[in-house]
């Protein structure tokens, strides 16, 4: 397909030979894309990313609907960092490093909760919600001069969130969150439409779980249409034996023709006219004969707000969402909100969770917690088959030094759009990559 | 539970576990579509968020919230090659315990159980380990006891290290 001028490398763990040493080769003259597998198991590498991507670019925290009263906590870990994401008492919302300023324990042990302040069990230092110094016992002993009211929780250098999806910085002159977010905003938007109010929420419920795999392989796998016939076989029988017409579309791989796009700033998605329902609004098989009469309310109610054509591209498209550089929100079969982070070089841990419009009915809510399980998460029908296939691609790296290249030059030849099974939006990510990590002098 | 005849005071413990460990030996032993023979035609099947564990699925986001109609899909993509999250197939194996007859519910004899489940998996030498309780709605029928509804309740606060729940837990 593509013309190689480095098979094999040279088994000596070194990059010589092609790339000049980079670890991301594009090469424009040959139409080939490459990335070293070193990038997937080097201890190096991973501290390279912590340093030049997690500590400098907007992560994910958490969802304001997850602390919707004065007091709600939740205990996150953000770029690797303890955080408290909460609401004070005036109805602020914080992101707080979850850290005794005395000796640096942590101050909230629970995953959730309501609180009205943070105590150190240690040697008692309290902490309002709002991270202010609430009570130091014995405070007498120390000098004059002891700044006690400096001693508060520290707060994130930098917290903005973007309709109620919340996000925090560790780099204080890093650009605005609107800013970073590019593209990427309005496809958040096409999510955020389906309530009628604006007003979506995290429904209880933590998928958390490890994958044996690098971070950057589910970045990937979370927009590559291209595995799904595949990986996810399985999947699609279930569909068909439910009466979902799965066949692909005539010249395609899938059943529709969608979209693989750059949305700027490594952000990327999917973009794909609807074939496997949509809890707001496109009903298929799975869903019974009764949900038709509901889900054409919700549709009615859509084009009534937004008009034919807006609640056409917010009901009648799938998109896969990745937000640079490890937010995914898949709005497929249901809406999940995707995180993960780094452990190691080698393993992951994914925090996922079911998102939907504040104003879903009891029908409603349910019908869209059935059409998550049918695909998402660790019980899904699709999900551990994603699993296996990033884990099995991790074994393989251990013959990265053989077998260095890994090559995601799909659709590089074409003039028009990227489709969705080409890898032009997996570059985007890449390219995003490697200008952060390994920049050009 | 007045007049009516009490389903729990029709069945003794025994007859329970020697069900449960029946079940067990079926799911260990992946005889899938045996263990289907297992279920009642209304057979619902649950695993709760590690951290809403008493949760609804109606409300609540689970790990599994299978109806029948879903549980026979299941099996049938267990029994499928490209089920590739479980191809070669993991060995489990199940210890169940502390089986009790808690209530009755209806015509439905209500068990609770706890497990511990070493799943290996191809090219892993430590199993991964299930540890939780199960708690069983089953119903006397002419052919026996089967399972109007089973929920498998995970102690660990996160799903974590377990990874996937790709199998029947």
């Amino acid at each position: 397909m593509t013309d190689r001028r480095s098979g094999n490398g040279h088994g000596n763990g070194q990059i010589d030979g092609h790339g000049n040493g980079r670890l991301v080769v594009e090469d424009l003259e040959n139409m080939t894309f490459q990335v070293h597998r070193k990038v997937f198991v080097a201890p190096d590498v991973l501290e390279r990313e912590q340093r030049s991507i997690f500590d400098k670019c907007w992560v994910y925290v958490g969802h304001a609907s997850e602390v919707r009263n004065p007091g709600d906590f939740r205990t996150r870990s953000v770029a690797g960092r303890p955080v408290i994401f909460c609401r004070d008492r005036q109805g602020q919302v914080r992101a707080l490093f979850n850290v005794c300023r005395h000796r640096g324990a942590l101050v909230c042990r629970e995953r959730e909760g309501n609180a009205r302040q943070f105590m150190c069990i240690y040697h008692g230092w309290s902490y309002n919600t709002d991270g202010s110094i609430k009570g130091i016992p014995g405070d007498d002993a120390y000098p004059p001069g002891f700044d006690k009211r400096g001693k508060g929780l520290v707060p994130v250098p930098r917290l903005a969130h973007y309709k109620d999806f919340y996000f925090a910085n560790l780099d204080p002159d890093a650009v605005d969150l609107e800013t970073y977010l590019a593209g990427a905003k309005d496809y958040i938007d096409l999510v955020v439409d389906q309530s009628p109010s604006g007003r979506m929420e995290i429904i209880s419920g933590t998928q958390e779980y490890d994958i044996k795999a690098n971070w950057k392989l589910l970045v990937e796998n979370s927009v590559d249409d291209y595995h799904l016939v595949t990986t996810h076989s399985t999947w699609l029988n279930y569909m068909r034996n439910s009466g979902v017409n799965v066949t692909p579309a005539k010249g395609h791989m899938l059943p529709t023709k969608g979209f693989g796009k750059d949305l700027g700033n490594g952000h990327l998605t999917t973009d794909n006219p609807n074939y496997r329902g949509r809890p707001v609004a496109r009903w298929i098989s799975v869903y019974g004969e009764e949900a038709k009469a509901d889900i054409d309310a919700i549709r009615k109610e859509l084009v009534g707000r937004l008009g034919e054509a807006r609640a056409a591209r917010v009901a009648d498209t799938n998109r896969n969402l990745c937000v640079f550089p490890s937010l995914v929100i898949n709005d497929g079969s249901s809406v999940t909100v995707r995180h993960f982070h780094p452990v190691g070089p080698d393993l992951m841990r994914v925090t996922a969770w079911a998102l939907g419009p504040v104003e879903e009915t009891e029908a409603q809510r349910a019908r869209r917690l059935h059409a998550f399980l049918t695909f998402y998460g660790p019980g899904g029908f699709a999900t551990p088959d994603d699993v296996a296939a990033l884990e099995l691609a991790q074994q393989g790296y251990a013959a990265w030094r053989e077998v260095p290249w890994t090559d995601l030059s799909r659709g590089m030849g074409k003039s028009q759009e990227q489709l969705a099974t080409d890898e032009g939006h997996l570059r985007v990510f890449w390219r995003k990559w490697s200008e952060l990590v390994e920049p050009r002098p | 539970m007045s007049q009516a005849v009490n389903p729990a005071a029709m069945v003794t413990r025994a007859e329970v576990e020697d069900f449960l460990f029946h079940e067990a030996d079926l799911l260990d032993n992946w005889r899938l579509d045996d263990w289907l023979g297992l279920l009642t035609d209304d057979a619902s099947y649950y695993v709760p968020p590690n951290d809403k564990p008493d949760g609804d699925h109606r409300f609540t986001l689970f790990t599994v919230a299978d109806d029948i109609v879903r549980l026979r899909e299941r099996v049938i993509r267990l029994n499928d090659p490209n089920c590739h999250a479980e191809y070669p197939p993991s060995h489990t194996r199940r210890l169940i315990t502390n089986v009790r007859i808690t209530g009755s519910e209806g015509d439905l004899i209500l068990v609770s159980a706890n497990f511990a489940i070493f799943r290996h998996r191809r090219n892993e030498a430590a199993p991964r380990q299930f540890v939780g309780r199960y708690r069983y709605k089953l119903r006397q029928t002419s052919a026996g006891l089967k399972i109007h509804e089973r929920r498998a309740i995970l102690d660990a606060e996160e799903l974590g290290a377990m990874g996937a729940v790709s199998f029947l837990l």
